[in-house]
């Protein structure tokens, strides 16, 4: 049976008659021209009938449900004429929403009132950081000394993912790097005929800053990430509730070991990723280069300077510090569902980036003004 | 033990966060022994209200008063003090994911008792018995089920024999049995160790079983709109709203 919908007017009524199989009803123009007839203001009244309908589908419910919200918005009537008990029923249901849960007042102010607002959150957010290190450096100390919530068994599990968990992933990326630098300097170097000097580039660069740079990245995308993952997950399952309850400090318990391990192992996982940016390198040194491997190792041994060496350890101590406080600091302020932990992931990695450059620019200009 | 003694006292408590006010100007005492229910509609703030009485969230204004002691304005160390006197049961649970059961209970008992090892696995074992667990000291929070979980973080919240022991939501999440076996268990610490218990729930069959004593917090009016004893609020409702909300939204007819 064909699905209809027919309305007219008579005098201040709108009359409504449907009939036939309502389903899959696609005919917005109608729908259009039905709601504006009943926005008219000479229609005081609705009425709908279903006398001859057959089956029927959601299609037909909207219909009926934003004639009865223009009713009402209008506060005209609305009469509905031999409805089935179960259309009747669903369009009860439609209508019988709880009032809104309570929830802030979030309405958008004026121009001047938003910037003043976000200038707002951002002193906020400043002072929240710096109240974050400063507990943190603190509870750092404290667990160095001893006195703190810290578990040695979190210490070791924290060491354990830092050091040889990460090693294959650091190794493969240093070695490419090592390589790249080789092969890019390579280029350059042979149309002076000075590729010897390819060595030293590769290990004055690993040593002095790409090697702390980039075990920094991986380690940010790594660890900082599973850091902010994993305390930001312990915030939605009240895990940190639970531990603040208990007396305990989420800082010295989640923090400490956390900062303790990446201060410990990013220098040394530095080191290693030097010495293996510089196996990148004596790669491309062997095979496009034609240079020994022996005479290659010494040129590049010979390239090592302690105030280079020192200044790329020095980095990684600065990365790993910034590291686990950025992956810390997005946990523990973790909103309370899956999509913040999703969201703090991401804010601990890009500001451990972020941070991890400024600090570089920081050191260099440093060492500039030290003659370092 | 008498049962008149005021363990927790909110006056004229305000919470919400930032500038949102949630409830108004909340006063309401709950006695030593009572097993006291925090009820009311989704979203009213029942919950924001614990986490102010167990101390994880400062009220906009009031203070809460624990054993007579300011516990709103107290120092970190009082505060600390006054914690430990207090077992919470959180709504997941809240089990520390990376620890075993055992390690979980053992927790609190390493933290703030001289006991030794094996005095500790005792008592591990026992409060774990307690909950219907025993035997479950290996297995981590990932292994075992929702009710699970709630019953083994109410053997940790009850690790060093709290004089409070707070509950949210007990009964969220859990089947019509395993919320009846965690009523039991309510019931059954309340009257053997006599500890005040304070339950959040809009759990009508666990608010009449457990409850004798409860204040309903309106959302629309953000203040108490009733207190008592439950059963007593649904024979004489003192409005409407109680009575709805006491029978399921059926009135009279229920």
């Amino acid at each position: 049976m064909k699905q209809n919908l027919n309305f007219n007017t008579s005098g201040e009524t709108l009359a409504v008659s449907i009939s036939g199989d309502f389903i899959s009803y696609d005919n917005e123009e109608t729908k259009i021209r039905l709601y504006s007839l009943a926005r008219d203001n000479n229609i005081k009244r609705v009425r709908v009938d279903a006398s001859a309908l057959g089956q029927w589908d959601s299609t037909l419910v909207i219909i009926i449900f934003e004639l009865k919200k223009i009713a009402l918005q209008r506060q005209i009537d609305f009469e509905q004429q031999n409805f089935s008990e179960n259309l009747s029923r669903l369009i009860k249901l439609a209508f019988s929403v709880d009032r809104k849960p309570a929830q802030p007042d979030t309405g958008s102010g004026s121009f001047l009132e938003n910037v003043g607002m976000f200038g707002i959150d951002i002193y906020n957010s400043v002072i929240k950081g710096i109240d974050f290190i400063k507990k943190t450096w603190g509870s750092f100390v404290r667990s160095l000394a001893g006195h703190s919530f810290m578990r040695g068994v979190d210490l070791s599990f924290a060491l354990e993912d830092c050091t040889y968990k990460a090693l294959p992933i650091v190794s493969l990326i240093s070695f490419m790097v090592g390589l790249i630098l080789a092969f890019v300097g390579a280029v350059q170097l042979k149309t002076f005929g000075a590729q010897i000097y390819v060595a030293s580039l590769v290990t004055i660069g690993m040593t002095r800053i790409m090697g702390a740079i980039m075990t920094g990245i991986i380690m940010a995308g790594r660890t900082g990430a599973s850091y902010a993952a994993t305390i930001g997950t312990m915030q939605v399952n009240e895990e940190i509730d639970a531990l603040k309850t208990m007396g305990v400090n989420p800082i010295e318990f989640l923090v400490s070991p956390r900062m303790i391990a990446l201060v410990i192992t990013m220098p040394l996982l530095t080191m290693w990723s030097d010495f293996m940016g510089m196996l990148g390198g004596g790669f491309v040194g062997v095979t496009m280069l034609g240079i020994p491997f022996q005479k290659y190792w010494e040129l590049s041994i010979d390239a090592i300077s302690l105030d280079n060496f020192l200044v790329g350890i020095f980095h990684g101590l600065v990365f790993g510090a910034v590291i686990a406080v950025c992956g810390c600091y997005y946990g523990i302020y973790c909103g309370r569902n899956a999509d913040s932990v999703g969201s703090a992931t991401t804010k601990a990695v890009v500001s451990s980036i972020v941070w991890m450059i400024v600090m570089t620019g920081l050191i260099t200009v440093s060492c500039e003004v030290l003659g370092i | 033990m008498s049962n008149t003694q005021i363990q927790i006292e909110a006056k004229n408590l305000t919470i919400g966060y930032g500038d949102y006010v949630l409830m108004k100007d909340l006063n309401f005492s709950i006695n030593k022994g009572d097993i006291f229910i925090i009820m009311g509609g989704s979203g009213c703030g029942k919950s924001s209200l614990l986490r102010v009485l167990t101390g994880l969230v400062q009220p906009l204004k009031g203070s809460v008063f624990v054993d007579g002691a300011n516990f709103t304005s107290a120092s970190p160390a009082t505060k600390d003090k006054i914690m430990q006197k207090n077992g919470i049961l959180y709504q997941s649970g809240a089990l520390f994911s990376s620890m075993t059961l055992g390690e979980n209970i053992a927790m609190p008992l390493q933290l703030y008792t001289k006991y030794s090892a094996p005095q500790i696995k005792e008592l591990v074992s026992l409060k774990l018995a307690l909950v219907g667990l025993a035997g479950f000291e290996d297995y981590y929070p990932s292994e075992i089920s929702g009710g699970m979980k709630k019953r083994a973080g109410l053997a940790r919240a009850l690790a060093l024999d709290p004089e409070i022991v707070y509950f949210d939501e007990p009964s969220a999440g859990l089947d019509p049995v395993s919320s009846k076996l965690l009523d039991d268990l309510i019931l059954d610490i309340n009257h053997s160790l006599g500890t005040t218990i304070v339950i959040v729930t809009h759990e009508l069959s666990s608010i009449f079983a457990v409850g004798n004593n409860s204040i309903f917090l309106d959302g629309a009016s953000k203040s108490i709109l009733a207190r008592g004893n439950p059963n007593d609020l649904l024979r004489n409702p003192p409005n409407n709203t109680i009575l709805e909300f006491l029978t399921r939204g059926e009135g009279k007819n229920a």
